[in-house]
């Protein structure tokens, strides 16, 4: 797997680190137990096209969200996801 | 077909062309009293089990490849028991005196060798937690052994003790730990279940599964046609979740690649199995003299079984700190298996929410030295409709009661288990 990161070009995968599914939203402060359970815990484990937030590590350190098959690894797309993937390690 | 010397000595004089089947390819029937998904280890073994232990025979095994084909036939086949949590170190304490009689209860050679596992430690603070995970051990009457460097020394004079970043400073050695021949495990538990009725039946996909009005599952929709069941068992571990969407469930897993390495023939090196404590690298040599090992999944979600170089690369890097002399050995194999990573690292081993059907999931990659437990437990859940005893942790609910087997610590981010 190589990723064409937006801003420094077609990059190997070993400068990037996986955070996981992009779809779980972190529930709002008075969320019900069930919501943040189901948030922490439970996962689509997606079988096909799945959008995800990559991080550049080892190049422009920006948090990435792309579009990859877990059945092939073939990478669809690859954009900048400034904010949402720092908010999603609550930074 | 029983085997002895003397099946073996017959054989042998009719030029080995008269030997059996040693298991029947069955073909569905339409109802069956339990219905074990998946044709691996874990699922041949509940079938077993529950044919011999509790007196279930009229049991189904379906195959959607070939049996053995997924994870059963992809690990590094490490067998193990030293765990340091309530729940992890009784049970696999349990599979490992289950390997120790395999071959014997089976009637089938697993080639179970049990020369010992040794995980080397680098530090002091490495030296304490081996000797409490150790002093665990003890405790709970498994063995283990601390040895410092002298005797380490002794055992493997090949190492690379003086790196300069991470020199061995002894290990923490399990003597009864050790290999078995992951394939032969396969088909001694189809050799055993078949022998007392087991049907296994190959190429029979589940798409679906039957439910009546008040949601139980009475069966499953196969790519051979609709089985009845009064109970279904799921030991699908890389699918878990797959299979569980097709009952509108959701799992606390993800699935994740992990690759193992073989490289080829050398003369007899490595006596034991060994884990390097600076990185992620475990290894053994098999009978044939290939050095076979495994590191860190490649962490990323992948239905995919290839995994990708870099982590190739770091399990290989943590082979040249321990033995630099290995870095002109040629790689001979490499592959992938899809692992089943559970939220805190532990299996899952229970009754769903939907009636009828039975969860045994989220294995990791520790999975293969958990084979027979995992076939008894389940058996004994399927059978009894309560957890067996040593299983009884492997809940799951726990995520949701707070009640984690978190092994390393890590919390819910699967890819670091």
């Amino acid at each position: 797997m190589r990723i064409v990161c937006p801003f420094c070009g077609e990059r190997e995968l070993g400068e990037f680190t996986y955070l996981g599914d992009a779809k779980p939203a972190r529930p709002a402060a008075g969320a019900t137990e069930n919501e943040v359970f189901d948030y922490v815990y439970l996962r689509d484990n997606v079988a096909g096209p799945m959008s995800e937030f990559w991080y550049h590590g080892g190049g422009c350190r920006a948090w990435l969200k792309i579009a990859r098959n877990t059945l092939t690894h073939e990478i669809s797309s690859v954009e900048p996801a400034a904010g949402v993937g720092a908010r999603q390690v609550g930074a | 077909m029983k085997y002895s010397i003397f099946s073996l000595a017959r054989a042998a004089f009719s030029g080995h062309k008269n030997w059996q089947r040693t298991w029947r390819d069955a073909s569905p029937k339409s109802h069956y009293d339990v219905v074990i998904i998946g044709g691996g280890g874990h699922g041949l073994a509940t079938a077993w089990f529950l044919a011999s232990e509790y007196g279930i025979r009229n049991v189904a095994v379906l195959e959607k490849g070939w049996i053995g084909s997924g994870n059963a036939g992809r690990n590094t086949t490490i067998i193990r028991s030293n765990y340091g949590l309530p729940g992890n170190t009784g049970f696999y304490e349990l599979s490992m005196k289950l390997w120790e009689r395999m071959e014997q209860d089976l009637n089938y050679n697993t080639m179970v060798s049990q020369r010992g596992v040794i995980n080397l430690y680098h530090s002091d603070a490495q030296r304490d937690a081996y000797a409490r995970r150790g002093n665990t051990m003890r405790i709970n009457g498994i063995d283990a052994e601390l040895l410092d460097l002298a005797a380490v020394r002794k055992m493997m004079p090949f190492l690379n003790f003086d790196n300069a970043r991470f020199p061995v400073q002894g290990g923490l050695l399990q003597r009864r730990g050790g290999t078995a021949r992951h394939d032969a495990v396969v088909w001694g538990y189809a050799h055993a279940a078949s022998a007392l009725g087991v049907d296994i039946i190959q190429n029979c996909e589940v798409t679906g599964f039957v439910r009546d009005g008040n949601g139980k599952v009475t069966g499953v929709e196969t790519s051979r046609g609709r089985i009845g069941a009064a109970k279904v068992g799921m030991a699908v571990a890389g699918s878990s979740s797959r299979v569980a969407a097709m009952a509108s469930m959701r799992l606390p897993i993800e699935s994740h690649v992990l690759q193992a390495f073989v490289s080829e023939a050398i003369k007899p090196l490595i006596p034991n199995v060994m884990t390097f404590g600076a990185g992620h690298f475990y290894v053994s040599q098999s009978d044939k003299g290939g050095l076979v090992f495994g590191g860190d999944i490649d962490g990323y979600n992948s239905y995919a079984q290839r995994g990708n170089l870099p982590v190739m690369e770091d399990v290989c890097e943590g082979g040249m700190a321990l033995m630099p002399m290995i870095g002109r050995i040629r790689l001979l194999r490499q592959w992938g298996g899809i692992m089943d990573m559970s939220m805190d690292g532990s299996p899952i081993i229970d009754k769903t929410p939907v009636d009828g059907l039975y969860l045994n999931a989220g294995w990791c990659y520790g999975g293969f030295k958990a084979t027979p437990g995992s076939g008894l437990v389940f058996a004994h859940l399927l059978a009894r409709d309560e957890p067996h005893k040593e299983a009884a942790r492997f809940r799951l609910d726990r995520f949701r009661l707070g009640a984690l087997i978190d092994e390393k610590g890590q919390g819910a981010q699967p890819n670091l288990h």
